[in-house]
């Protein structure tokens, strides 16, 4: 693929493993909330949400971490956020691939326990006397979800699925998002947007063709993305978004209302970590009943001291206002961005909890000059559309998703000014280089800072990874021209390689991810979380080893079938002897076994391929075109 | 056939056996082959022309698409998945140059060998085009009422669309000085016209 050295992958390329067959378990739809998370299943086209034991489809994306090491997921946890807030964790998806700095304060009290790291890079939380990062805390969630999957599916195993993220996740959160799956012993067939996945399961469902907007308002996240839907293809426009705005940030401010409110009512001057996280859980109830309630009033009791706050629809849409503009804002310029004008969508589909909010819909209504189609779960129609996707990767479908790139991609140049490589909305997957020169005489390293985001200097935009390129053969200055490839695949994950152009030097690197984990990171953590973790790796390079045996395999009974001809009785037994070997292998479980039955098969056709080509050559001089269009397009 | 004929059959990475370069899968074996180096016109099945149908163009691009993105190929091996990555690479890129009337006609010249250098930015070769430029970027900039700054954006999306016809004109009549030349105004008119509707975009915003 890339001609370089690839130095920046945030994932190991053995990492992605081909998806196997139905052996390898059930293949689901899994929408990791900021708030709620999802888990459904699609069978023949028709989904089903996978529900717990009291029938709910949302598994709070809370987790409480007891002290004796227990970790517990969902509605108990988030009830005990009253009785040991330190020990619960909540809302980690807003802190995927990110830095202490991210992290808000509430009145001046943080809502986690951050452990201080000097290095940086990704933030790191104290819990119940555990220093855990996010990525580990969302692996816990993933495997509170995967137990829910499997009981609902009545003991299946479950292996693989799509996962949806963020449409304005950067690189860093999705990257965050593959490596908790892999510490749950989730293999990611996809990670695929959120806004695309409820546009699939809107779209399938309801069969509509033309330009749709899908705006998507949950607890941490907003996305707005502009498709054209087609004859089975979701094609997205252009896509936009906030990773940290949503339904958090009202409860937020109404939290530091009520706690304004309260400490001038006690006459207090500090607010404890505590009051702070029952003042939020109290915003969010308020907020909610506030949905279908004229007015309300609520208490908050701490410590034996109790306040009571009043609050109405219009104060709560106060509050609310600068979140809900920010949002419209971010519609215009996407729609802008798009080159289409608001008059040609034909609806808007609206998702996410917050989505319930009267103040939104009104103004999702005014700005797109019609009412939003609602006639969908908010809650559910991410997950449904995952498990769309799942079973279409998994069994195959017709339908196809062509999403786009939601940042662009640069380098740090000179004075600190990002020179763009990949722009913003580019469909993926993609690649594209830029070439360097170097600036000093006899220069034999140079380092590469890769940033991402809109803006034109470096420090206004989110740092991804920096390396170091050394090795470059002295020369002039301006006479090395050093070549960065970068490449986004279909999950929307960057990988960078460069190579020196005059002479062809692959110059030696060393990667620091800024908000990442570094592969010995990923590697303790694998260690400490899977017992079989060895096993585990060693099931999938054996998996790889036989699909790749197979489709051997596949292809020399396919060369038989149209040249077998070419062979005399003995040499074709030979040939039939190498495929029955190959497949003895793959039915065992030694994967060298499956290898060397591979090798001796290639040389075992060697002759026989030889003497295709021929025949081939042979035939095209004959006047017998090879290249007419059906080939061209495919004869299988 | 010919010699060329010949030249354009190769293995087949997976049954080795014959292939034409430019098939995207083997008709023996069904594997997917690599994109190879073909022009983006022909990549997607059309002719290479300025003028085209933006609805043949989606249409091709959505049919070579449903065959060749890797969602088709999660369940192959990693060679395959590797070879579908590629395609649809090659496909975007494709499809990104073709959409826009500007790269599509800098691409047409670079492959009818009259190449234009549309990277080397700021400088304006051509004195009127740098007059009137200035002259227009000026009055963009002076614009204060919403009307005013409506009127130049609007002005400046017909100069855009006027362009593209003149090039149309001018591929037409085989004319590829001409057709060179009116390139690189319309990535000036272009450029006008985003900076006329961010103005635009920014002060209707303030007055609300
Ligand atoms: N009836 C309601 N009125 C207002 N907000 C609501 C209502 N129901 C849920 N929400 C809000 O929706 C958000 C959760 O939405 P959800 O789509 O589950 O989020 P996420 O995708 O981030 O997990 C929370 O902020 C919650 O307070
Ligand atoms: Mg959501
Ligand atoms: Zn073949």
């Amino acid at each position: 693929m890339s001609d370089g050295l690839v130095l920046l992958q945030l994932h190991e390329p053995g990492e992605t493993p081909a998806p196997h067959e139905n052996e390898k378990g059930a293949a689901v739809g899994i929408d990791l909330g900021t708030t709620n998370s999802v888990v459904a299943i699609a069978f023949e086209g028709s989904v089903e949400v996978l529900r717990g034991a009291d029938g709910k489809a949302l598994i709070p994306s809370v987790v409480h971490y007891g002290d004796d090491g227990s970790v517990v997921v969902g509605a108990s946890a988030r009830e005990a956020i009253l009785d040991t807030p330190d020990h619960v964790v909540s809302s980690i998806k807003r802190l995927m691939g990110r830095g202490i700095e991210d992290v808000k304060a509430l009145a001046g009290t943080m809502p986690y326990a951050v452990e201080p790291n000097p290095e940086g890079g990704m933030v790191r939380l104290r819990v119940a006397g555990k220093v855990l990062t996010p990525v580990e805390i969302s692996a816990d969630i993933l495997r509170a979800i995967k137990a829910r999957a499997e009981e609902a599916l009545l003991g299946r195993h479950v292996a693989r699925a799509v996962v949806t993220v963020p449409a304005y996740f950067d690189d860093a959160a999705r990257t965050a998002t593959k490596d908790a799956a892999r510490l749950a012993e989730i293999e990611v067939l996809r990670l695929v947007n959120e806004p695309t996945a409820a546009a699939l399961a809107y779209g399938l469902e309801n069969s509509v063709e033309g330009l749709y907007a899908v705006y998507d308002l949950g607890g941490g996240t907003f996305d707005i993305s502009i498709l054209k839907m087609e004859k089975g293809v979701f094609q997205v426009k252009a896509t936009g978004g906030d990773a940290v705005l949503g339904g958090d940030d009202i409860d937020h401010a109404v939290a530091e209302h009520f706690l304004a409110e309260r400490a001038g009512g006690l006459g207090e001057q500090t607010i404890t970590a505590g009051e702070a996280k029952q003042a939020l859980m109290t915003a969010r109830v308020a907020k909610e009943c506030l949905t279908s309630r004229a007015d309300g009033e609520w208490m908050i009791e701490v410590d034996g001291k109790p306040s009571r706050h009043a609050l109405d629809k219009a104060a709560l849409e106060a509050l609310a206002a600068p979140f809900v503009d920010r949002t419209i804002d971010i519609c215009r310029a996407v729609v802008e961005d798009s080159g289409i004008a608001v008059a040609d969508i034909q609806g808007v589909v609206l998702v996410g909890g917050s989505t319930r909010m009267p103040l939104v819909r009104r103004r999702v209504a005014e700005f797109f000059g019609r009412p939003p189609l609602s006639d969908i779960n908010p809650d559910e129609v991410v997950a449904v559309g995952a498990a769309l996707q799942a079973e279409a990767l998994t069994a195959g479908s017709d339908t196809l998703l062509l999403d786009v790139t939601p940042l662009s991609l640069g380098i740090e140049t000179m004075g600190g000014i990002v020179e763009k490589v990949i722009p913003r909305n580019t469909p993926i997957p993609v690649a594209m280089a830029q070439e360097f020169t170097t600036y000093q005489d006899g220069q034999t390293a140079m380092s590469i800072h890769v940033v991402q985001g809109e803006r034109e200097m470096v420090s206004q935009n989110r740092s991804l990874a920096r390396f170091v390129l050394r090795g470059i053969p002295p020369m002039a200055a301006g006479a090395g021209r050093i070549r960065v490839s970068f490449q986004v695949d279909a999950d929307g994950l960057l990988t960078v390689s460069a190579r020196e152009m005059t002479t062809g030097t692959e110059a030696n690197v060393a990667v620091k991810p800024s908000y990442g984990l570094s592969e010995d990171e990923m590697a303790d953590m694998l260690r400490d979380s899977l017992v079989n973790a060895r096993a585990d790796m060693d099931q999938r390079l054996l998996t790889e080893a036989v699909v790749e045996a197979r489709r051997s395999v596949l292809a020399v009974r396919s060369a038989l079938g149209v040249d077998g001809d070419l062979l005399s009785a003995d040499e074709r037994k030979a040939v039939d002897a190498a495929v029955a070997a190959v497949e003895a292998a793959c039915a065992g479980s030694d994967r060298d076994a499956v290898n060397v039955a591979v090798e001796d098969l290639e040389q075992a056709t060697k002759a026989f391929a030889e003497r295709r080509m021929d025949r081939g050559i042979r035939q095209a001089l004959a006047g017998v075109s090879v290249d007419r269009l059906d080939d061209a397009l495919g004869g299988e | 056939m010919n010699a060329s004929a010949v030249a354009q059959l190769v293995p087949c990475w997976s049954c080795k056996g014959p292939v034409a370069s430019r098939a995207l899968f083997c008709s023996v074996c069904g594997a997917v082959q690599g994109p190879g180096a073909i022009d983006h016109f022909t990549r997607l099945g059309l002719r290479p022309t300025f003028e085209i149908d933006q609805d043949e163009l989606e249409r091709q691009y959505f049919g070579f698409q449903r065959r060749l993105h890797p969602d088709r190929f999660a369940a192959k091996s990693a060679k395959e998945r590797a070879l579908s990555q590629s395609q649809a690479t090659a496909l975007n890129e494709a499809y990104e140059t073709l959409k826009d009337p500007l790269k599509r006609s800098a691409y047409l010249l670079s492959l009818l060998d009259h190449p234009v250098d549309l990277t080397a930015c700021g400088t304006i070769n051509d004195p009127v085009l740098l007059m009137e430029q200035m002259e227009k970027r000026e009055a963009i900039a002076e614009a204060d009422t919403p009307d005013a700054i409506t009127r130049l954006s609007a002005e400046a999306d017909t100069e855009v669309l006027a362009c593209q016809c003149h090039i149309s004109a001018a591929f037409a009549a085989g004319d590829l000085d001409e057709a060179a030349h009116l390139t690189i105004r319309l990535k000036y008119l272009v450029k006008l016209a985003d900076e006329a509707r961010t103005r635009k975009t920014r002060m209707t915003r303030a007055m609300r």
